[in-house]
């Protein structure tokens, strides 16, 4: 059962004497010597990752499918443009765009990272990757990238053509947004992580992903926004990752830049996440 | 352990072995240090460092010992079998050999090397194909073998691998598509496709048809003949008999007999079987009273000799002598199961391995393995 943490050496009693390569090695050349190598490897990697993400579309999707549709819907609905006393004078369409950007980063989040990941190490390919040049944290390293490559697309999607095709307003503070978004994907990658550590097959990972993502979204306000929750769905909502990021975002379109609690959420979620996922994610 | 005319043999195969990891324009040193590294040998070790060498290797899970005092040492160009019945320890051996576990006690050196300190140098010249494993199902073979071409420095030909392996035809194949035997010939490839020193086989031909297994054996002894050196790890009798120049049969965790199959079976018989039906009636006498028959027994019209040596020959020539021919002649010579049986008391196998064994039956063997290993 291999984690994350340093390996232990076999035998504490026999300290590894220095290493002399026989003459049959004399001329071995490893892969982690050479740089150019190292990237041609990695770029190996991600390019069969996009190409698995594009072949089984379900985490493109999950992540840019449905936001988008839900998007051209909700931008579609006239009753979405009007200014709302009880929501400040904004109108629901606003209240909407932070959410469907925090819905497209949180499906591929909690689904599009972990479910190949749970299925590399029940198909056995991390403990086969362990046993070539390239450690498997590799795989796990091009999976995030890809995941977050489709994450940026997700986002511009909702910002671009909320703001240009249905009126939603200019951020505020492009640099806040920015922030934002950077905590975010920082307080959300980690839990699909440790949603990958947890669940022993890609069905599992699946399961548990849909059981923290419907939550999550909840206090996202996906079915009833934040403005119109009473208190204490507000509190759990405010302390939540979903929340807290839509709050952040939100915030950095519609006022300036985001106060600093939504921001600490994020970045505690970060923390704790990336922590627990680092030392509960087994290789095998 | 003791094999002298291996170790003579890894000295001659030592050139071999540098040349083909080389890269082009280095050869030319290469021979000269070898031929220097030659002339030393005896005095030195280092031209003559095993492959593998395993030293009272132990490890449990919890309260069972999966392996026990296990030692044996792999020379260079050597094909060394790994044989025994389902959970005897042999696929925990080879994690160990292989640094994937770390061992309780005991010691392990690939080229020197230990496997847990030295993982990277290691995994550069050691290729590995493990039992259980899949690969995700919507890539083409041609796509990951590039992508795990992609990991070595010096890495074998592609589009040769797929022709010797038989998957020439599957280069643009999804994996879902492929069927039992050609995934696990996709795996064998995969742990070729770095041109390694040692590869590190764990029944690398269950699951295969007959030609494709006897397709496998050739490319094995093709790579053996390169220098390279194959633990291989096997319970088909007809496969460790056919390549491996030693065999270690292991049960519960302990080594129970080590020495080449024919030297195996001929211990646990006394012998081998020649089976025929004479054209006339003879004379036990005459053939009793050869040297190398030890046994002559009828059974209804057949005739069962046993004995060492080159036993057909001397049946068929000493009955010529007399007029009498030798019909339907069968050698049972693939009697390591029965040194097995022999030396354990217990079969090697729950019923004799059929050529066409189903992957399905191997991956319920797995899953109870996985089971098993799971309990610690």
């Amino acid at each position: 059962m291999t984690t994350l943490s340093l390996p232990q050496p076999s035998q504490p009693s026999q300290p590894p004497q220095p290493s002399q390569l026989p003459q049959q090695l004399r001329h071995l050349r490893q892969l982690p010597q050479s740089g150019s190598a190292r990237r041609a490897a990695f770029g190996q990697i991600v390019l069969n990752e996009a190409r698995l993400t594009w072949r089984r579309p379900v985490g493109l999707i999950g992540g840019l499918g449905i936001p988008t549709l839900l998007l051209v819907v909700f931008g579609e609905l006239p009753s979405f443009h009007q200014p709302t006393a009880s929501l400040g004078g904004l109108t629901v369409f606003d209240l909407y765009v932070p959410i469907l950007i925090m819905f497209s980063l949180a499906m591929l989040a909690l689904l599009g990272l972990p479910i190949p990941l749970a299925s590399y190490r029940e198909l056995g390919v991390l403990r086969r990757l362990s046993t070539t040049p390239v450690p498997p944290s590799w795989l796990l390293a091009a999976q995030g990238l890809v995941q977050l490559c489709v994450a940026l697309a997700g986002v511009l999607i909702v910002l671009v053509a909320g703001v240009a095709a249905f009126g939603a307003p200019v951020p505020e503070s492009p640099g806040g947004l920015g922030l934002s978004l950077v905590l975010s994907i920082a307080g959300l990658f980690p839990v699909g992580l440790m949603i990958a550590a947890m669940a022993r097959t890609a069905n599992g990972a699946s399961v548990i992903g849909r059981i923290a993502f419907f939550p999550m979204i909840f206090f996202a306000g996906l079915w009833l926004p934040r403005a119109m929750m009473p208190g204490v769905l507000l509190t759990i909502s405010n302390y939540s990752p979903l929340g807290a990021a839509v709050e952040a975002i939100q915030d950095s379109m519609l006022t300036g830049f985001p106060p600093a609690a939504p921001l600490l959420v994020l970045l505690a979620y970060a923390v704790l996440f990336g922590y627990l996922a680092r030392r509960f994610f087994r290789w095998e | 352990m003791g094999a002298p005319g291996y170790a003579a043999a890894s000295r001659l195969m030592v050139p071999a072995a540098v040349i083909t990891a080389v890269l082009p324009g280095q050869t030319a040193d290469i021979k000269a240090a070898d031929i220097k590294a030659a002339d030393k040998a005896g005095k030195e070790d280092e031209a003559t460092t095993p492959a593998v060498e395993i030293t009272h290797l132990r490890k449990t899970y919890g309260p069972v010992v999966a392996v026990d005092d296990v030692s044996f040492s792999v020379a260079e160009g050597e094909i060394f079998g790994i044989l025994g019945p389902n959970g005897a320890g042999k696929t925990t051996t080879v994690e160990c050999a292989i640094g994937l576990r770390s061992p309780d006690y005991g010691t392990v050196r690939l080229l020197g090397l230990d496997p847990r300190t030295d993982a990277d140098k290691i995994h550069e010249f050691v290729g590995v194909q493990l039992q259980a494993g899949a690969l995700p199902a919507k890539l083409k073979v041609r796509e990951i073998l590039d992508m795990y071409r992609s990991f070595y420095h010096d890495p074998a030909d592609v589009t040769e691998l797929l022709e010797a392996l038989g998957l020439a035809g599957k280069r643009d194949a999804y994996y879902r598509s492929l069927s039992g035997g050609q995934r696990q010939r996709l795996s064998v490839a995969l742990a070729l496709i770095g041109r390694p020193k040692i590869a590190v086989l764990d029944e690398m031909t269950t699951g295969l048809d007959p030609q494709a297994r006897r397709d496998a054996w050739e490319l094995i002894e093709g790579m053996r003949d390169r220098g390279v050196t194959i633990l291989l790890v096997t319970h088909f009798m007809e496969e460790a008999e056919r390549l491996c120049s030693r065999v270690a049969l292991i049960d519960h965790g302990r080594i129970v007999a080590l020495d080449a199959p024919a030297s195996l079976a001929a211990q646990a018989r006394g012998g081998k079987n020649v089976r025929f039906v004479p054209s006339a009636p003879f004379d036990d006498r005459l053939l009793s009273e050869l040297p190398d028959v030890t046994r002559v027994e009828r059974q209804s019209q057949h005739v069962v000799v046993t004995g060492t040596g080159d036993l057909v020959n001397t049946v068929i020539l000493t009955l010529a002598a007399v007029g009498v021919t030798a019909r339907d002649v069968q050698l049972d010579a693939s009697n390591l199961e029965d040194a097995f049986v022999r030396l354990t008391g217990r079969q090697l196998t729950p019923e004799t391995p059929k050529a066409t064994e189903t992957l399905e039956a191997t991956e319920a063997t797995e899953a109870k393995e996985a089971k098993e290993g799971a309990t610690s």
